[in-house]
């Protein structure tokens, strides 16, 4: 096996245009190299690319760790941080391995979706931004050609109002989501959902966004709607974490209490 | 391949091959027998070490990305003795089997080095990330308390 450790972007560009697998915090790669699922005979690490964990206001390097966003980011997304592992997987693991990862159940998904966050994405031949929407392509699927790395995830210039993350889990620390979820509701009422773990991708629902943002003090009945509209509108399936039936009614509850929060 | 790192303040060269863990080269390369391993997936932080200036699962990290990195296991934690930690965890009976031990030592020295009076929410936070089987968890987090705001 080779490997890189290269200072500066460029160098590991360079490595990835000749075939080497990224290496961010190993949280992801390293447990399918233990358990025999992927052998790299080329890797690139990125942890020493000063570039990477740059973060400036709304652009937030991809080599920034969970540490770093449970202490710095903005509130939905460092309450996001916090549930990931534990402080052992998030001093190590950064938000560009979770959306090399790209798992369904990626706890920091629902985020970028609930603001309509971007990827930039860069190669040998220069940078994109991708939206979020056109980044997550399946389950463990990635809008990721040959030869590019994930250089930062880019939010809006303003963030709503009110944002707030919530997760279902078998318990408190250590656990992949059943489901999680972001609610955002700005001043005038415009209010977004969306959810992750009940879907191939992290997924939005506009019928329960559209009702929702038209109330603009929700009576008990109208969080009643778009809770049913939540639990309507996600595409879940029955797995060995949880059933179809099971996540379908949480994304509904959870959603509903978050927005009861953004509305507090 | 050879990879060069600081291990518990000395200059070491490690044989490795292919994407070996960090963990396995400390075991069977360096004869490091101190971090544990167990699950190879991060789950009980057994294997917990400071890489850098963090605590991280050492089964988690490529051995070949350790090249110019600082690495602290348990060995290197005390030079003389046991570490006020150790001490109150034997002090508390907070160590049954003893394999989960070395990965809280790790943590929890960690812990204490950027909060000396840690609360008993924010021991248990930076334990989440190991696993003692012995169930000990009691004993453990009263050897913490004791030394929290203490003579560390
Ligand atoms: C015990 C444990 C608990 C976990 N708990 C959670 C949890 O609660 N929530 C959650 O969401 N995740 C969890 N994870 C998964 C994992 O920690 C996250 O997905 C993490 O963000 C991955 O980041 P990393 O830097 O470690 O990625 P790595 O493992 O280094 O990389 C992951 C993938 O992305 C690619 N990659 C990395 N960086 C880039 C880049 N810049 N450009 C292009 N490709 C890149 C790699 O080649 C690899 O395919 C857990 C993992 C473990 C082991
Ligand atoms: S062996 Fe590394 S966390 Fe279990
Ligand atoms: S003392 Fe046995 S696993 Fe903790």
């Amino acid at each position: 096996m080779q490997a890189f450790h290269p200072k500066t972007l460029d160098e590991a560009l360079a490595a990835a245009a000749d075939g080497a697998t990224p290496l961010a915090g190993g949280t992801d790669l390293m447990v399918e190299v233990n358990f025999g699922k992927r052998r790299p005979e080329m890797v690139v690490g990125l942890r020493r690319i000063a570039e990477l964990r740059e973060w400036e206001r709304s652009r937030i390097g991809s080599g920034v760790t969970w540490r770093r966003v449970e202490r710095d980011g903005p509130r939905a997304y460092a309450q996001a941080a916090r549930t990931v592992g534990s402080p052992q997987i998030r001093n190590a693991a950064t938000i560009g391995g979770n959306l090399g990862t790209a798992s369904p159940a990626g706890d920091g998904h629902p985020f970028l979706a609930a603001v309509d966050a971007s990827i930039e994405i860069a190669s040998t031949s220069g940078r994109r931004l991708v939206p979020w929407y056109e980044f997550f392509t399946g389950p463990k699927q990635n809008a990721l050609q040959p030869g590019e790395l994930i250089t930062a995830v880019v939010l809006p210039e303003r963030l709503p109002e009110r944002h707030e993350f919530g997760k279902v889990g078998v318990r408190n620390a250590m656990v992949i989501s059943t489901v999680c979820c972001v609610v955002t509701r700005d001043t005038e009422g415009s209010t977004t959902v969306a959810l992750g773990s009940v879907g191939p991708t992290p997924i939005r629902v506009p019928a329960a966004e559209e009702m929702i943002s038209a109330e603009p003090s929700p009576s008990d009945s109208a969080l009643g709607e778009f809770a049913r509209l939540v639990s309507e509108g996600v595409r879940p399936i029955t797995d060995h974490r949880s059933t179809e039936e099971y996540r379908r009614h949480a994304a509904g509850v959870l959603a509903r209490r978050l927005l009861e929060r953004c509305l507090a | 391949m050879i990879v060069e790192f600081r291990l518990n303040g000395e200059d070491v060269n490690a044989r490795v091959v292919g994407p070996t863990s960090l963990l396995d080269v400390l075991r069977d390369e360096l004869g490091l027998f101190g971090s544990k391993s167990a699950c190879a997936q991060g789950e009980c932080g057994s294997c917990s070490v400071v890489l850098d200036g963090e605590v991280v699962c050492s089964c988690l990290v490529m051995a070949a990305d350790a090249e110019g990195s600082e690495v602290t296991t348990v060995e290197g934690l005390s030079t003389d003795g046991l570490n006020p930690i150790q001490e109150a965890m034997l002090r508390s009976g907070a160590v049954q089997c003893g394999f989960c031990t070395p990965g809280i030592v790790v943590a929890a020295t960690e812990l204490f080095r950027v909060n000396p009076s840690p609360t008993r929410i924010e021991i248990k936070e930076a334990l989440a990330g190991n696993i003692c089987r012995c169930t000990g968890y009691g004993a453990i987090i009263r050897a913490l308390e004791s030394l929290s705001g203490g003579e560390q």
